[in-house]
């Protein structure tokens, strides 16, 4: 059993609750950070500890943090990105709803550091009962003197709002985030400049995932060094993965970074094998806009080494042999699994939430999502096949922001493990008719 | 989102006469202070959420043109924002939407079926109403559910682990307290502290 740094306090009652939380340790990292240490030591055990951002880039937040313009007299924002949509995850909103407190803390914490006076929570809108979960934390935290005027006597102030959002994936972006929590659509704004020098009202921004920010007090009180030890190479700390699909015990479990991908998808405390004792056929480690890794590479490397749970090793390999950690949403696929229909899913959904700003992603999306439909459906062509693998590389770099990439990302990594199952829906329409196809093997046999 | 919604039926001038109730107005006051001087269109959002709630589950151009007031913002600003978020709905909807996720591990663990059984039972396509007015079956792409997969929402309320089974009785459920003015469902006013 690994080390529990994020979820150790969430089996006690009440913890919900301001009181209960208090009274297990909760807030210390209020008062360790605004009663003995500056603002700029806060931002330096934050480097130490080598903490990569958990919404899915995984960029080193302490230096995201210290790029921060503090040379203007502007407002400045924190913001904590709770828009959690990424297909395949669903730890940030886990977090929220039992353990509201540990991400207020961090909040304030983070807010202290950066010299924020005001920091947004912008929450999907489809998480509504989260809202209230929140404010109340929020409500309970500012009648304790947490939040408000002069916190603690230190002279600082802080102000913590809740804002939702009204289902889209895109605001997830930050600066389509910022967009939206100006009131606007959530359209990406072109970078530079960075959300670091004008973000929100073009004041200095800092936008931060749940789980990052949720890190940051446990990272306080035991110190960046501690924490670094923690997990191995650049991948540092703890891990919330969400795992979901063919697997029996689906759910969030924190992991020690450096576990193998073997032993957190068969462990018994972990997702505890494929459900129905079947074979696995493959898996998507970092929600679904991260390549797709056939069995074959899913536990060993290309180079034979043992695949590890960390941002390294699963990049291990680049884009041919590799994949990317992500925002940690990993899904397992069983042997009956169609990935032309799962890439389908996907497309469909990349084009649903596709902002409409950049033509490659605009257009391309879409386009590829008809495609795979036909050849889902038994009427495909054969040329189609490098026809998707064209529209991908065409999206692939040329948009204003990610969501492009991650819509070509799937697309040509299912082609590239996966051609036969792709050739064998165009060859044989009449043997995918019916939606039990995915098991190509199977239905070779006469 | 860019393409769904411009096929949309626009309800115009239904309801000249919306504004928000005292209580509510109170709530909306309060969560534009949150926003700095200058910058209430910072809550347009939370906004259109409750005066979609008050006004039966809908935005109409009426609705839309008494919030851009309330906000000191042009129409045009509430109507661009109002048709690229997939939670505001510009048609009438029945009084229980249900949105029933079809990505990924939704998809894959039963997802496909769910819909077909919901579709059988309520004798209704994809984005349409029952006659009673009672239901509108919609899919939605991801809810952040994935490891309680099949997952849905009704008017935001969130459901688990779906089988036949489970929606038989959420569907009679929800049939036997539609009348029932003690089962409201939680709102977004109430929500903000």
């Amino acid at each position: 059993m690994g080390r529990k740094i994020l979820l150790d306090k969430i089996d006690i009652p009440g913890i919900l609750g301001f009181d209960v939380y208090r009274n297990n340790g909760g807030y210390s990292a209020v008062e360790k950070a605004l009663k003995t240490m500056s603002p700029d030591q806060v931002l330096d055990e934050v480097k130490k500890s080598g903490i990569r951002g958990r919404g899915g880039a995984g960029f080193p937040a302490g230096m995201k943090w210290s790029f921060l313009d503090r040379s203007t007299n502007n407002p400045r924002y924190l913001i904590c990105n709770a828009d959690e949509s990424e297909p395949g995850t669903f730890k940030d909103r886990y977090l929220m709803e039992k353990l509201p407190h540990l991400l207020i803390e961090g909040l304030i914490v983070s807010s202290y550091a950066l010299g924020a006076n005001t920091c947004f929570i912008y929450i999907r809108g489809e998480f509504k009962y989260l809202v209230g979960i929140l404010e109340k934390a929020i409500f309970e935290a500012r009648k304790n003197g947490f939040i408000g005027k002069n916190i603690l006597s230190s002279g600082y102030s802080l102000d913590i709002y809740v804002h939702p959002g009204a289902g889209a994936y895109i605001c997830g972006e930050e600066t389509a985030l910022i967009e939206s929590l100006e009131g606007k659509r959530g359209n990406p704004r072109i970078k530079p400049p960075f959300p670091a020098s004008k973000g929100l009202y073009q004041c200095p921004t800092v936008v931060n995932n749940v789980e990052t920010l949720a890190s940051i007090g446990p990272i306080i009180i035991m110190g960046g060094e501690e924490y670094a030890k923690i997990g191995t190479g650049k991948s540092t700390g703890t891990k919330l993965i969400s795992a979901s699909g063919h697997i029996n015990q689906p759910g969030v479990y924190e992991i020690e970074m450096g576990i193998s991908v073997e032993d957190f998808i068969y462990l018994d405390e972990y997702c505890g094998g494929i459900r129905g004792s079947k074979k696995l056929k493959a898996i998507v480690a970092g929600g679904s806009s991260v390549p797709v890794l056939p069995e074959n590479l899913v536990f060993k490397t290309a180079k034979n080494e043992t695949r590890l749970m960390t941002y390294e090793s699963l990049a291990e390999g680049g884009f041919e042999s590799g994949t990317m950690l992500g925002s940690g949403g990993l899904i397992v696929y069983d042997e009956d699994a169609c990935m032309v229909r799962n890439t389908w899913n996907f497309s469909r959904f990349y084009h649903h939430e596709s902002c409409g700003q950049c033509s490659p992603c605009r257009e391309g999306t879409g386009w590829m999502e008809k495609v795979l439909y036909r050849i889902e459906h038994g009427q495909g062509r054969i040329e189609d096949i490098d026809l998707l693998v064209n529209i991908s590389k065409n999206i692939e770099g040329n948009t204003i922001c990610p969501l492009g990439d991650a819509a070509a990302w799937p697309v040509a990594s299912a082609i590239r493990h996966f051609r036969e199952e792709f050739e064998f829906h165009v060859k044989h329409p009449e043997k995918i008719k019916n939606k039990d196809h995915g098991n190509i093997q199977k239905l070779f046999v006469p | 989102m860019h393409n769904n919604q411009i096929q949309h039926k626009i309800h115009f001038r239904e309801n000249k006469e919306f504004h928000f109730r005292e209580e509510i107005m109170e709530k909306v006051k309060q969560i534009i202070s949150r926003y700095p001087e200058g910058k209430q269109k910072s809550a347009l959002l939370p906004i259109l959420h409750i005066a979609q709630e008050e006004n039966c589950g809908h935005l109409s151009v009426d609705v839309m043109d008494y919030v851009a007031q309330l906000l000191g913002i042009q129409s045009i600003e509430v109507y661009e924002v109002a048709t690229f978020y997939s939670q505001f709905y510009l048609e009438k909807q029945g009084k229980y939407v249900i949105e029933l996720c079809k990505t990924a591990s939704c998809a894959i663990c039963g997802g496909e079926d769910i819909l077909d059984f919901i579709k059988e039972k309520l004798n209704i396509q994809e984005g349409e109403t029952t006659d009673d007015k009672l239901f509108t079956l919609k899919t939605v792409e991801c809810l952040g559910g994935c490891g309680y997969a099949p997952v849905m929402q009704v008017n935001t309320e969130f459901y688990e682990f779906l089988d036949r089974q489970k929606i038989d009785s959420i569907i009679d459920e929800l049939r036997s307290k539609a009348n029932d003015e003690k089962a409201k469902a939680s709102t977004w006013a109430e929500k903000f502290c």
